[in-house]
C-alpha cells in the first residue's frame, strides 16, 4: 500500500514536470490518451493477470472498437440510404446467413448418421459454397456503394453509445476468437491471436464500403464539447483546447474509475479467487468442478470489452479512423510493456504502468532529439560532421527505448513495479 | 502455351521464392522452439539485421573496388552469416540466458524476445533511417531467360538472378541441415534434446553446447533468409517484421520443433499465398470454348482479393490449429 502510494505520488510529480516542460494543451492530450490506454491495459490485466491468457491480438480489439465508434457516431450518409445500397447489402447479409446455415448444417450431419470422411467432405464443400455465395453478393454491393455513395456512413448517434457498441462488438469478436483459440497452448494462442488481429486489420483496411479504408473517416464527433464549440461560447483559443480536453478527460476518467472499482471488487470476491485458481493450476481447478474453458472464455470476452472501449475512446478523441495508423508496436506490444512494467495481476499496477509507459513513449521522442542534437554538436566540434536526419531518426528512438524497458523489467523486476498482492486468509 | 508460361513465371517461381524465404526463417524458429521451448519473435528482425550486415559488407567490398560476376551481396553472404550467428549468440547471452538461468517460464522468454525485436528494430532505424536500400545500385540485376520456342510459346521463362541464387542457397542449407541432424554427433544430440531435454542431459549430452549451436544455426539461417529476401526485393527496416508472422504460421503448420515440417510448411504457405491471389481467368480464357454459352468468364477470378494475400497464411494457420494442432508432421509437444 505504501509502495503504491509512493509510486503514484512519483507519477503525479512526473506528470506535473511534463506539464511544466511542454505546456497545458500537450499534457491534457497526453492524459486523455494515457487514460484510454489504462483502460486497455486493465483489459489485458484481466486476461493475463487474472486469467493467464496470452492475448497478442490487442490491436484487433482496439481497431474493432475504433470502427464501432465511427459507425455509431458518424453522421448519417443520406446518399447511401437513398440508393440501392441497403437492398444490396441486405441480400449480401442474407447470403451470409444462408452460407452460415449451410456450414452449420453440414457440421450437424453426424446426427443423421453421416460421419467420418463423408461429413468432412460435406463440411469443406459447404464452406466453399458459402464463400462463393457470399462473394457473389458482397462484391457487386461493395463496388456499387463505393462508386455511388462512397461508404455506408454512420448512424449519427451519441459517441458514448459508440463506445458501448465498441465494447459489444469487441465482445462478439472475442467470443469467436476464444471459441477457436482458447484450447491452445500459450505460444500457439499468442500466434493465433496475432494472426486474427492481422486479419481484422486487413478487413478494416480493405472493406472500403464500410470503413473508407485508407481514405480515413474524419471528423468523428466528440461526446463532450469540442474546442471550437467552446470558442463560440467565449473561451479564447488556447484555453479552449485545454478545457475541451479536460472535459473529455473527465468522461474517460469516470469510466476508468468505475471499471477499476468493479474490477477490484470482482478480484477480491469468489469470482476472482476462482479465476486465480484456474490461472495457477487449471487441472486442480477443473477437478474441483470449475468449468475451466467456459471461465476462460468469459474472462477473454470481458478483457476484450475493455480493449474495445479503450480503442473507441482513442478514435473519438483523435477524431479520425485511419487503418494505417494501427501498428502492432504501438497497440499490442506497447500495452504489454505497460502491464509487465506496472505489474500483472494488479489493477493499480496496470494503470500505473499505462500512464508511466505512455509518458516514456511520448517523451522519449523529444528527449532523444535533444540528446541527438547534443551528440551531433559534439561530433561536429571534433570534426566528424553532424548527424544527418536527426528528426526522423529520433522518432525511432522510442522503439528502442520500449524494447530496453521491457527486457530490463523482465530481468530485474519480473513481477512489475506494483506486484500482485496475494492475500492469505488464515 | 503462353498462358502456362505466364502461370509458371508468376505463380510457380514467385511461390517458390516466397516458400524458400519462409522455409529458411521457419527452420530457425522451429529449431529454437525445439531446443529452448519458446516462440522466438525476434527472428524476423534477426533476418532484417542479417540483410543490413550483408549490405554494409557489400558496400565495403564495392568501395574497395572489387567486382564479382555474381551479386556482391551474395558473395559476402558467408561472412555476414558468421557475424549474424555471433550476434545471435550474444543476444542469447545478454537477454535469454539470464532468464533461463532463473528458471523463467517460456512465456517470459517470449515477451523478452519481443523486447529484443523492438531493440533491434529501433537500432536499425536509428542507424539506417527509414528509407529503402537496394543491393543493385552499382551493378545490374540480371535476368535469366529460358527460350521456350520448342514448347510452342513465344514468351520466355524468366527469372532474376537472385531467384536462382535463393533456390541454390535454400537447397544447400536444407541438405546441409539434413546431414548435420542425421549424421553428426552434435546433430543427433540436438534431436535428442528436442525430444527430451532431461533425458539428454542425464545421458551426458552437453546441453549448453547444443543451445549455443542452435543459436549459431538459427542466426546464420536468418541472415541468409534476410539477405536473399533483400536481394529479391529491397532492403528496408521493416523488411522481415511483416513476414515473421507467416513464418511462424509456416513453422506451426509444419509442426513446431520439426525441421522438415518447417520447410514443408514454408513452401505450403508460399504456394498457397500466390495461388490464392492468382487470377485464374488467365488460364481459363484459352479453353473458354468448352464452356456452355451462358458461362461468361469474369474479368477477375482470383480466390481472394490481392489485398488479403497475407491473411491467407493466417487462415491456413487457424484451420491447422483447429483441425490438426500438432501440424502436418507431429511437432514437439510441451
Amino acid at each position: 500500500m505504501k509502495r503504491s502510494l509512493l509510486l503514484f505520488a512519483g507519477l503525479f510529480v512526473l506528470v506535473i514536470l511534463v506539464g511544466l516542460a511542454t505546456g497545458a494543451p500537450f499534457t491534457s492530450r497526453l492524459l486523455v490518451e494515457a487514460a484510454a490506454y489504462a483502460l486497455i491495459a486493465l483489459g489485458l490485466n484481466i486476461q493475463w493477470g487474472y486469467g493467464g491468457l496470452f492475448n497478442f491480438g490487442i490491436l484487433g480489439f482496439i481497431m474493432v472498437g475504433g470502427f464501432a465508434t465511427m459507425f455509431v457516431s458518424y453522421p448519417v450518409n443520406a446518399a447511401f440510404w437513398g440508393s440501392d445500397g441497403p437492398m444490396m447489402l441486405g441480400r449480401a447479409l442474407l447470403a451470409f446467413g444462408a452460407g452460415a446455415l449451410l456450414v452449420i448444417g453440414a457440421r450437424r450431419l453426424d446426427r443423421f448418421g453421416i460421419t467420418g470422411k463423408l461429413r468432412t467432405t460435406a463440411i469443406v464443400l459447404a464452406w466453399i459454397f458459402a464463400y462463393i455465395l457470399y462473394r457473389s453478393q458482397i462484391d457487386p454491393a461493395a463496388a456499387y456503394i463505393e462508386s455511388t455513395a462512397g461508404f455506408v456512413g454512420g448512424l449519427g448517434l451519441h459517441p458514448v453509445l459508440g463506445w458501448a457498441f465498441g465494447g459489444v462488438l469487441a465482445a462478439g469478436v472475442a467470443y469467436i476468437i476464444g471459441k477457436i483459440c482458447l484450447g491452445l497452448r500459450t505460444d500457439y494462442l499468442a500466434i493465433a491471436t496475432i494472426g486474427i488481429a492481422e486479419i481484422i486489420r486487413a478487413l478494416i483496411k480493405n472493406m472500403e464500403w464500410l470503413t473508407r479504408g485508407t481514405l480515413t473517416v474524419t471528423p468523428i464527433p466528440w461526446p463532450t464539447p469540442l474546442p471550437q464549440q467552446l470558442q463560440t461560447m467565449g473561451f479564447d483559443p488556447s484555453s479552449s483546447f485545454v478545457w475541451a480536453r479536460l472535459g473529455f478527460f473527465a468522461l474517460v476518467l469516470i469510466v476508468l474509475v468505475l471499471v477499476l472499482v468493479l474490477l477490484h471488487r470482482a478480484y477480491g470476491g469468489p469470482w476472482g479467487r476462482m479465476m486465480r485458481a484456474i490461472r495457477d493450476n487449471h487441472i486442480a481447478a477443473g477437478s474441483m468442478g470449475k468449468d475451466v474453458t467456459g471461465r476462460q472464455l468469459e474472462i477473454f470476452v470481458l478483457g476484450s470489452v475493455l480493449m474495445g472501449i479503450g480503442g473507441a475512446m482513442l478514435v473519438s478523441f483523435t477524431q479520425i479512423l485511419d487503418p494505417n495508423s494501427y501498428q502492432p508496436i504501438n497497440h499490442t506490444f506497447l500495452v504489454w510493456v505497460m502491464l509487465i512494467v506496472g505489474g500483472a495481476g494488479n489493477n493499480l499496477g496496470a494503470v500505473f504502468g499505462a500512464v508511466l509507459i505512455w509518458i516514456v513513449w511520448v517523451m522519449s521522442d523529444s528527449v532523444s532529439q535533444g540528446l541527438f542534437t547534443i551528440v551531433s554538436n559534439w561530433t561536429e566540434a571534433i570534426g566528424w560532421g553532424a548527424i544527418p536526419d536527426i528528426t526522423t531518426r529520433s522518432v525511432q528512438m522510442r522503439v528502442f527505448v520500449l524494447g530496453l524497458v521491457i527486457t530490463i523489467a523482465l530481468r530485474y523486476a519480473p513481477r512489475g513495479l506494483l506486484p500482485e498482492v496475494i492475500r492469505r486468509e488464515r | 502455351m503462353n498462358e502456362l508460361i505466364f502461370f509458371f513465371n508468376n505463380v510457380i517461381v514467385s511461390g517458390a521464392v516466397l516458400g524458400c524465404v519462409y522455409a529458411l526463417g521457419a527452420v530457425g524458429i522451429t529449431l529454437i522452439f525445439g531446443i529452448l521451448r519458446f516462440a522466438h519473435f525476434a527472428h524476423g528482425d534477426m533476418m532484417t539485421m542479417g540483410g543490413f550486415i550483408t549490405f554494409v559488407l557489400a558496400g565495403l567490398v564495392t568501395a574497395a573496388g572489387i567486382a564479382f560476376p555474381l551479386p556482391t551481396g551474395f558473395v559476402v553472404l558467408p561472412v555476414a552469416m558468421v557475424l549474424a550467428a555471433l550476434i545471435a549468440l550474444g543476444l542469447d547471452k545478454a537477454f535469454y540466458a539470464p532468464l533461463r538461468l532463473r528458471g523463467a517460464k517460456p512465456v517470459t522468454l517470449l515477451i523478452a524476445s519481443i523486447g529484443v525485436t523492438l531493440m533491434i528494430q529501433g537500432l536499425i532505424r536509428l542507424i539506417f533511417g527509414t528509407g529503402t536500400y537496394t543491393f543493385f545500385a552499382e551493378e545490374p540485376k540480371r535476368l535469366i531467360r529460358i527460350d521456350t520456342e520448342w514448347l510452342g510459346a513465344t514468351r520466355p521463362i524468366a527469372m532474376t538472378e537472385p531467384h536462382v541464387l535463393l533456390f541454390i542457397v535454400t537447397l544447400v542449407s536444407v541438405v546441409a541441415l539434413h546431414y548435420f541432424l542425421t549424421r553428426s554427433r552434435l546433430g543427433k544430440a540436438m534431436r535428442a534434446m528436442a525430444d527430451n531435454p532431461d533425458l539428454a542431459q542425464v545421458s551426458g549430452i552437453n546441453t549448453q553446447l547444443v543451445v549455443r549451436v542452435t543459436w549459431l544455426i538459427a542466426g546464420s539461417l536468418a541472415c541468409a533468409a534476410g539477405t536473399m529476401l533483400a536481394l529479391d526485393v529491397t532492403l528496408k527496416p521493416d523488411l522481415a517484421f511483416n513476414i515473421v508472422l507467416p513464418i511462424f504460421a509456416a513453422a506451426i503448420v509444419g509442426g513446431l520443433g520439426h525441421a522438415y515440417g518447417a520447410i514443408a510448411g514454408g513452401f505450403l504457405l508460399g504456394f498457397a499465398e500466390t495461388l490464392s491471389v492468382f487470377n485464374w481467368t488467365v488460364l481459363l480464357r484459352p479453353i473458354s470454348g468448352i464452356f456452355p454459352e451462358w458461362v461468361s468468364l469474369p474479368g477477375n477470378l482470383s480466390i481472394v482479393p490481392t489485398e488479403y494475400k497475407l491473411s491467407v497464411a493466417f487462415v491456413i494457420l487457424v484451420i491447422t490449429l483447429l483441425v490438426r494442432p500438432t501440424g502436418i508432421f507431429k511437432g514437439a509437444s510441451s
